[in-house]
């Protein structure tokens, strides 16, 4: 898909047949008789990294690059499992983690088993920020 | 000798009391708004709205591009959330041309409708909270809702309702859910008395939301990682709970940092919910760490670390701060400035008008007034749709008490407020439907099974209090089966359709499918019609008056609809109701032209002309044939005889007064119009120069009218009367009959013809035991 811009939103009513569920559904695809026999599935009604990217697009056209942002490291964490997200976010919170390189060793982990360096990178600034507010220790 | 004269004082006492107080403050005292404190201004406590001797002054320095200092802040000092916002808020492009502009003049342009939000929107971004902060509280408060009408994300106003209840019940949930979509509600928030039974609100809730039509957003305001786990099952599309605070010890306290609170939004994100933080003034004054900065300077931080953090929305306004923050001078406003901050900040503003910050219903709807004719994405973050007692966010500033209060002020102010007036019959409809609903898939999915007599009386109730249901323990069950089994909207969707309810299923799936997209990520989202409109394709154009949003013909005519509207027919049908018994008690038969009299002790009432013969009853819901009788029972008490003349030319107390004195053989007479309005008149007087005038006629009683005619025969026999007084308890008359009142009068001016001369009339009492018969 090219990226969109604003004549493009909302996807869903101009990209109906581009934008697809997890294992590839389209929206049109999902109907009660569907979801009744069977055929879609909650990962169906999950978004994907392509229509946050998409959306990312979007904001970034209509001048809310923080928000862009945002949409873009959401992306990254489409696939990292539930209890990884939970964890992280435990492991963020103040005073969850003694040392840096706890926080620095989970931001390599979602660089290179995830595929999210935008993540990885933020954490990255959360450890070293900690540290110099004294909610770690360097180690 | 101190006794005695202790002695005299107590004597003198008991026979004239000192005055030691203006009753009126006891009156005062006991008014509603005596419960509400108010806070003396503090600023080293914590206790300044809008600036603090420990506020710092707006700057910024650059150094290669990157920020060194901040509000006087070096980088190496920042504490977390100014790093956070030097590195994700700030953009060093536009920081030196913003920062360096004056902030008189930026509060200018918010106001001038010349200047465009996006040149407003781009200057933001290079805006300190110090420096925002110094602009808005230069605009008083008229420039600040206008400034915010203006920079408000979405053109479209919406609400947001609370849809809890005392006992968790599901199916109150599901049905008042249902109504609160019914009144047009956007989105819909619950939370749970018992934290264990957010599933079951969750699921109740959802189901309830999807009666009716498809659209309206819901969330389960829950623990962090349950409210995700929920929204992950399919529950919910949104999250509002991720509070930030504008102090880095609050923060910490409230055990997050701007880190965390960012990376859970992205989580959200990742889930394809929509997501808004929630911060407010006097946040850090509860918490205990504001640091005597004023509350809008920590707000402006809190909308700063926001909008860094790529949210796409907040929920500000003093949220559970807002009862403090209206203690402080200026408070209120502050609310209002902070809001402002948001939108101008680019974010989607969901507007406190929440937790209710006073006891005195005028505060209440002074409060709510700027945003409703401003407009706002949410105007309330949480409008109790239920009753107050219900509400287990704690009461809001409307409840479902005051829901009709709300819709008339839309009606008034010929504002959006987002909602509509729901008929009688549809609300109940829909309240059944959604029992129903919510009974099927507890049944099919095995979770409880609902008896006949618990569904009549949800459906009925107006709350909690008044419904045999499930016991917490039952709900909590239900709850730690739906989390246990791992049931998630799929199978709520499933439930229905196998059970018949498949509008319902399809409206749920719907809703769930706009995940997909993601299109309802975008700022101030919701879904109005089937469609999501956001700030991206109904972007709030507002540049002076016939631009931004205006009510079409439409939507004005839905939220002038209220129930129990007046119409000529309405008052003529009442009126006519009571045509057949006056025929069964009073007959005026017409006697020809009235001759001017000649018996000194004649006292004549003139009757308007539709007085017996399209209206039968006063206002204050008195028979005419009564209201006669009594009138002319006083003149002959009096010792006057009456008679009764019927005035064609006139309709006017005044000149039917005044007439029937020129017909009177004393040169007395008293007019009277079929509404009950009464006067009494002389033939020398001027004809608004009345003897005595019964104004207020829905208060007025038979007994005044016999003493009236008592009246007007000492006047006609020259003997000294006391007037008669209706007393009235200050009683807003004229909002209870005006309406009415003209409807009426119509009615009699409509029958005027200025030519016609004033005709005898001889009534006969029908109903009369004894001393009946003609007068």
């Amino acid at each position: 898909m090219k990226k969109p811009t604003i004549a493009d939103y909302p996807l869903a009513e101009t990209q109906g047949d581009r934008i697809r569920g997890r294992r590839g559904i389209a929206p049109d695809e999902i109907t009660l008789d569907a979801v009744l026999s069977g055929r879609v599935e909650m990962e169906d009604l999950r978004i994907t990294q392509d229509a946050l990217r998409a959306q990312a697009a979007i904001a970034d056209a209509a001048g809310r690059h923080t928000l862009a942002r945002n949409f873009e490291r959401g992306a990254e964490l489409v696939d990292v499992p539930q209890d990884v997200i939970m964890d992280t976010y435990e492991m963020l919170r103040p005073g969850r983690v003694r040392s840096k390189s706890i926080l620095t060793d989970r931001a390599e982990e979602f660089r290179s088993r995830y595929g999210a360096p935008l993540m990885a990178d933020f954490i990255d600034r959360a450890a070293e920020t900690y540290l110099r507010r004294g909610l770690l220790k360097e180690e | 000798m101190t006794m005695d004269k202790t002695e005299k004082q107590t004597q003198s006492a008991v026979q004239t009391p000192v005055p030691n107080r203006w009753r009126r403050y006891s009156d005062w005292d006991d008014r509603p708004l005596r419960l509400d404190k108010f806070a003396r201004e503090d600023a080293a406590n914590g206790f300044a709205a809008f600036s603090s001797p420990a506020d710092p002054k707006p700057g910024v320095t650059l150094s290669q591009g990157r920020i060194a200092s901040m509000d006087g802040v070096l980088v190496h000092d920042f504490d977390m959330i100014d790093a956070f916002i030097a590195e994700h808020h700030l953009d060093p492009e536009v920081a030196a041309e913003a920062m360096a502009m004056d902030s008189a003049k930026i509060a200018r342009m918010l106001v001038d409708m010349n200047v465009p939000r996006s040149d407003l929107v781009r200057l933001a971004r290079g805006m300190t909270p110090a420096k925002l902060a110094d602009v808005v509280s230069r605009l008083n408060a008229l420039e600040i809702a206008f400034a915010y009408s203006k920079m408000r994300p979405r053109k479209t106003p919406g609400n947001q309702a609370h849809v809890t209840n005392a006992k968790d019940d599901p199916l109150q949930l599901a049905a008042d859910a249902a109504t609160a979509v019914g009144f047009g509600f956007d989105e819909l928030e619950t939370t749970m008395r018992v934290s264990r039974n957010a599933w079951s609100n969750a699921m109740a809730c959802v189901v309830g939301s999807s009666v009716g039509r498809w659209g309206t957003l819901f969330q389960c305001s829950s623990e962090e990682a349950e409210e995700l786990r929920i929204g992950m099952a399919g529950f919910t599309s949104y999250a509002e709970t991720v509070s930030v605070y504008g102090t880095e010890k609050s923060f910490t306290d409230g055990d997050d940092t701007p880190w965390s609170k960012a990376f859970l939004v992205a989580a959200y994100a990742s889930r394809g919910i929509k997501a808004r933080c929630t911060s407010g003034g006097g946040s850090e004054l509860l918490m205990g760490f504001h640091e005597a900065k004023s509350l809008l300077y920590l707000e402006a931080r809190c909308l700063c670390l926001q909008r860094g953090m790529g949210v796409q929305g907040t929920q500000n306004g003093g949220i559970d701060g807002a009862p403090l923050t209206a203690t402080i001078a200026g408070g209120v406003r502050e609310m209002m400035a902070e809001n402002l901050l948001a939108v101008w900040l680019d974010l989607e503003c969901a507007s406190g008008n929440d937790a209710r910050s006073t006891e005195s219903e005028i505060r209440v709807g002074a409060k709510i007034l700027p945003y409703l004719i401003a407009g706002s994405d949410f105007i309330c973050s949480g409008f109790g749709s239920i009753l107050s007692y219900d509400n287990s966010f704690n009461a809001s500033l409307f409840n479902g008490e005051e829901m009709e209060d709300y819709l008339a002020l839309q009606r008034d102010f010929e504002a959006d407020g987002g909602l509509t007036p729901l008929p009688e019959s549809r609300a109940l409809e829909l309240r059944a439907g959604a029992v129903d609903a919510i009974s099927a898939v507890l049944e099919e999915l095995d979770l409880a099974s609902p008896t006949a007599e618990m569904k009549a009386s949800v459906v009925v109730a107006s709350g909690s209090r008044e419904t045999q249901t499930f016991a917490l323990g039952a709900t909590a069950q239900i709850s730690e089966a739906i989390q246990g089994r791992g049931i998630t909207v799929i199978d709520v969707i499933c439930a229905l359709a196998n059970r018949g309810f498949v509008p319902e299923a399809e409206n749920l799936l719907r809703l769930v499918k706009l995940r997909v997209s993601g299109d309802y990520l975008q700022t101030s989202a919701i879904v109005r019609e089937g469609r999501v409109i956001s700030a991206i394709n109904d972007p709030n154009d507002y540049a002076g008056p016939g631009s931004g949003y205006r009510l079409t013909e439409e939507r004005r005519g839905e939220i002038s609809d209220l129930r129990d509207l007046l119409g000529q027919s309405d008052v003529l049908s009442a009126q006519s109701m009571h045509r057949k018994a006056e025929a069964q008690r009073i007959a005026y038969l017409e006697a020809g032209e009235a001759r001017e009299g000649n018996d000194p002790k004649e006292v004549v009432v003139g009757i308007s002309p539709a007085f017996g013969l399209q209206l039968y009853q006063t206002t204050g819901g008195l028979n005419l044939s009564q209201v006669l009788r009594h009138i002319v029972g006083g003149i002959e008490e009096g010792g006057a005889v009456a008679r009764i003349v019927r005035m064609h030319h006139t309709a006017d107390t005044s000149f039917l007064g005044h007439s029937a004195a020129r017909l009177a053989g004393s040169g007395v007479g008293i007019g009277i119009q079929a509404k009950g309005t009464a006067i009494i008149h002389s033939r020398d007087r001027l004809p608004h120069n009345n003897l005595e005038l019964f104004s207020n006629a829905p208060i007025t009683t038979l007994e005044h009218y016999r003493g009236l005619g008592r009246n007007a025969a000492g006047y006609a026999l020259g003997v000294a009367v006391e007037p008669i007084v209706v007393p009235t308890q200050g009683e807003a008359l004229g909002a209870r009959f005006h309406a009415q009142v003209a409807l009426i009068h119509a009615i009699e001016t409509g029958l005027v013809d200025p030519d016609r001369a004033p005709d005898e009339v001889t009534l006969k009492f029908l109903d009369e035991a004894k001393g009946g018969g003609s007068r």
